[in-house]
C-alpha cells in the first residue's frame, strides 16, 4: 500500500461514515448517549479538509494527522480511541512512502493495541475491539499464509462482521453502554460497527488495485 | 497554589462545579473545561489545553473529569504537553474538587493534595 492508496482509503472511510451517520447515531441512541454517527462525521469531515494539506506527507506523518485532527474534533470517546489508534499506526510507519504487507499488519496492530491502551479495554466488552481484534487475526493469519493484502483484508472484514453480530449476544462492560448492563443485550455496538465500516472503505479501495 | 481544571462532557457541570468548589476556596485558581467550543456535549481537546494553561505555575496543576472522553481526552493533552506537574486525578468530580480546592487554598503541595483527593474516593455519604 503507498501514499496515494492511503489517501484514497482515508477518503473512502469519510465518505462511508458521512453515509453511515444516521445509522451508527441510532445504534448509539439505543444503548448510548446517541451520539456516535454526528461525532464521527464530524470528525472525518474536518479530516477531509485537512487531507489537500497531508497529501505530500509520508504515510507516518498522514497517520498522524489523521488521529490528530480526529482527537481534536470528534468530541466523544470515539474521538481518543481511533484517534490514538491512528496516531500510534503512523508511529510505525514513520518516513515510509509504501508498507509491505506485513508492514500493515504491524500498523494495524499498533493501531489496535493503541485502543486497548486507551480505553483501557479487552475484547469481549462490547466495544470496537470485537471488530478490530479478530479483524487483526484474520488479517494477520492471511499475510502470514502468503495471501495478498487485499485477499487478507477481506477475510478481515468477514471476521470483524462476525465480530459486530458478536457484539449483540454480550452485555457491555466498557463505555457509555455498560451503565445499561443486561439491556445492551441484543443491540450491535455502534463502535464496533464503525470499526467495520472503515475496514470495509479500505477493503474496497485496495481490492480496486 | 495548585491550579485545578474541572472537565465535563457539560459545560453547566463543570461551571457548576467550579462554582461549588469557589465557594469553599475563593483564591485557588479553578476553571471549567466542559463541552465543545459550540456549547453542546462532547470534550474539546482545545479547551482542556487552554484551561491548564490559564491556571498553570510552578506548584502544577489537578486535572478532574467526569467520565469516558473526558478521562481519555485529557489523557492525550497531558500526554502532549508532557508536564510532570500537570496530573489526572483519580476521584469522583464533585467530591474531588472541592476537596482538591481546599487543599490547594490551603497550602497543600501537588503530589500531596492528590494524594488526598484520592484518598476520597471510598467516602461514603450514608453510614451504615
Amino acid at each position: 500500500m503507498d501514499t496515494k492508496q492511503l489517501l484514497a482509503i482515508i477518503a473512502a472511510i469519510v465518505k462511508r461514515i458521512e453515509a453511515e451517520k444516521d445509522f451508527l447515531t441510532q445504534l448509539d441512541n439505543e444503548i448510548g448517549d446517541g451520539d456516535h454517527g454526528i461525532n464521527l462525521a464530524r470528525g472525518f469531515k474536518s479530516v477531509e479538509e485537512k487531507l489537500p494539506a497531508l497529501a505530500d506527507k509520508d504515510i507516518g506523518a498522514i497517520l498522524k494527522g489523521v488521529g490528530t485532527q480526529l482527537v481534536s474534533t470528534v468530541g466523544g470517546a470515539s474521538g481518543p480511541l481511533y484517534g490514538t489508534a491512528f496516531m500510534k499506526a503512523g508511529n510505525v510507519c514513520k518516513g515510509k512512502t509504501a508498507l509491505t504487507a506485513e508492514e500493515f499488519v504491524a500498523a494495524f496492530e499498533a493501531a489496535i493495541n493503541g485502543v486497548k491502551m486507551r480505553g483501557k479495554a479487552v475484547e469481549g466488552e462490547k466495544t470496537m475491539l470485537d471488530a478490530l481484534c479478530p479483524a487483526y487475526a484474520a488479517l494477520k493469519s492471511g499475510v502470514d499464509g502468503g495471501k495478498t493484502l487485499a485477499d487478507s483484508l477481506a477475510d478481515a472484514v468477514k471476521a470483524a462482521a462476525s465480530g459486530v453480530e458478536f457484539t449483540k449476544t454480550i452485555i457491555a462492560t466498557k463505555g457509555r453502554a455498560a451503565y445499561l448492563g443486561e439491556r445492551s443485550l441484543g443491540h450491535q455496538d455502534p463502535g464496533a460497527t464503525s470499526s467495520l465500516f472503515m475496514l470495509q472503505a479500505a477493503q474496497e479501495i485496495l481490492r480496486e488495485v | 497554589m495548585v491550579g485545578i481544571v474541572i472537565i465535563s462532557h457539560s459545560q453547566k457541570l463543570a461551571e457548576g462545579v467550579v462554582e461549588l468548589a469557589t465557594m469553599m476556596a475563593d483564591k485557588v485558581p479553578v476553571v471549567a473545561a466542559g463541552g465543545l467550543e459550540d456549547g453542546s456535549l462532547g470534550t474539546s481537546y482545545d479547551k482542556i489545553q487552554a484551561a491548564i494553561e490559564s491556571v498553570y505555575s510552578d506548584d502544577g496543576v489537578a486535572v478532574l473529569a467526569d467520565i469516558g472522553s473526558s478521562v481519555m481526552t485529557a489523557e492525550i493533552v497531558l500526554e502532549d504537553m508532557n508536564r510532570s506537574n500537570v496530573i489526572l486525578v483519580d476521584c469522583p468530580l464533585v467530591e474531588g474538587a472541592i476537596l482538591a480546592a481546599v487543599e490547594s487554598q490551603g497550602g497543600r503541595e501537588l503530589e500531596d493534595l492528590i494524594e488526598h483527593v484520592e484518598a476520597a474516593r471510598g467516602a461514603k455519604k450514608l453510614m451504615g
